[in-house]
């Protein structure tokens, strides 16, 4: 019993150790009658990115990505910050679970 | 309506899958029926609190607030069911010896059974919450009529209570000697899945490595999306591209589970009445 949960307490502690990293590379997105806007980002590959995304509509939404692992929700009038990546070149969709017909994106990584 | 019915259906889902593991490993205890729907409730109330505070709860920690609050009561209920598996693993031989001793064991047991009653609460809390602030947001949008928007919500939860039901009537076909083992297994597998999802809020918030994004990709294979991808997540937390971080600390929850549950199996091993 005490061997993995010292195990876990170390692996925590070099995780919680790890830098965040200063200046993650900013990508700005916007929610308006539930698109987003613009539909598709471009974010460099291997890094750490912040997406600040505003939603304009008096609704709340929720950002989705499988591809990315990200689910947040974001309040009528609000601007929330999520990070994603580093991620591999390639394409990762996300979409508004609350208006997934019209609320649909991608984050090419490149 | 019946894309409210859809939404409404996947985040009850979650929840009606993990009230349903519960129940099946609670099987045959006093008082079951009461605390189960007991704990149903007060997540209910709790969803309702979080829903109205999801402003607030959005704008504290620097914007981050929604991620430490998931995480929060994601890694709980996650300690709480790690909790029962190594309770269970003393004690579960001995329910499934004689169901008559159960009242007995419910009497020693009774701390480890409310454990379980706060994980339905909690799941309800988180999975209401979301389903809450969905529905509000249709009748803000004024495109749906409120009773659309509560037919939809209805038809929805009803389906998503089924599909909890079938997992239980499932579960309790099991023989005596399985049911044990594979109920204990899904709770572990359940705290496993919460911890590698406390993980996953943790490093949105960028308080976590991701560690390789994704770490492996199946989703050719089995889209997260599908409806066996949904259920597969809801049960042991499958997921078609899940970043390191994410699989470590899934790893590591159901290595330190079993390990506890093996050293407490061989700390104490119960008392067995000989027949």
């Amino acid at each position: 019993m005490k061997l993995p949960v010292t195990a876990l307490l170390c692996v925590l502690a070099s995780l919680a150790a790890t830098p965040a990293f200063a200046n993650n590379p900013e990508v700005a997105l916007s929610i308006r009658e539930h698109r987003f806007e613009p539909a598709e980002v471009k974010v460099p590959a291997g890094q750490k990115v912040k997406l600040v995304v505003t939603n304009h509509d008096n609704t709340p939404e929720e950002f989705e990505s499988h591809e990315m692992n990200r689910e947040k929700l974001i309040p009528a009038g609000k601007t929330v910050t999520i990070f994603i990546g580093p991620l591999k070149p390639g394409r990762y969709p996300f979409f508004g679970e609350f208006n997934e017909k019209t609320a649909r994106g991608v984050v090419i990584a490149e | 309506m019946l894309n409210s019915a859809i939404i409404v259906f996947r985040e009850c889902l979650e929840a009606a899958l993990i009230i349903g593991i519960i129940a099946a490993a609670t099987r045959g205890l006093a008082g079951r029926g009461r605390w189960i729907t007991g704990s149903v409730l007060a997540g209910l109330a709790g969803s309702l609190v979080v829903a109205a505070g999801a402003d607030w709860i959005a704008g504290l920690a620097e914007g981050y607030g929604q991620e430490l609050f998931n995480a929060g009561v994601v890694l709980l209920a996650a300690g709480m069911l790690a909790w029962h598996c190594v309770w269970m693993s003393r004690h579960g031989r001995e329910l499934a010896q004689s169901a008559r001793s159960v009242g007995q064991a419910v009497a020693s047991g009774a701390a480890a059974f409310s454990a379980l009653g706060a994980v339905i609460a909690l799941a309800v809390l988180r999975e209401g919450a979301e389903t809450v602030l969905f529905l509000y947001g249709l009748l803000a949008g004024g495109e749906q009529s409120p009773l659309e928007v509560a037919a939809g919500g209805i038809a929805g939860l009803a389906a998503g209570a089924l599909a909890g039901y079938i997992l239980y009537a499932g579960a309790v076909r099991l023989p005596m000697k399985a049911f044990f083992a594979v109920t204990n297994g899904l709770i572990a597998l359940l705290a496993a899945q919460m911890a590698s999802q406390g993980a996953r809020f943790l490093s949105q918030a960028d308080l976590l490595p991701s560690l390789a994004d994704p770490l492996w990709d199946l989703s050719a294979l089995l889209p997260d999306a599908s409806v066996i991808g949904r259920t597969l997540n809801a049960v042991v937390g499958y997921r078609a591209m899940p970043s390191g971080i994410e699989v470590l600390f899934y790893a590591l929850m159901l290595a330190a589970v079993l390990l506890a549950m093996e050293a407490v199996r061989r700390m104490a091993p119960p008392a067995v009445p000989a027949r």
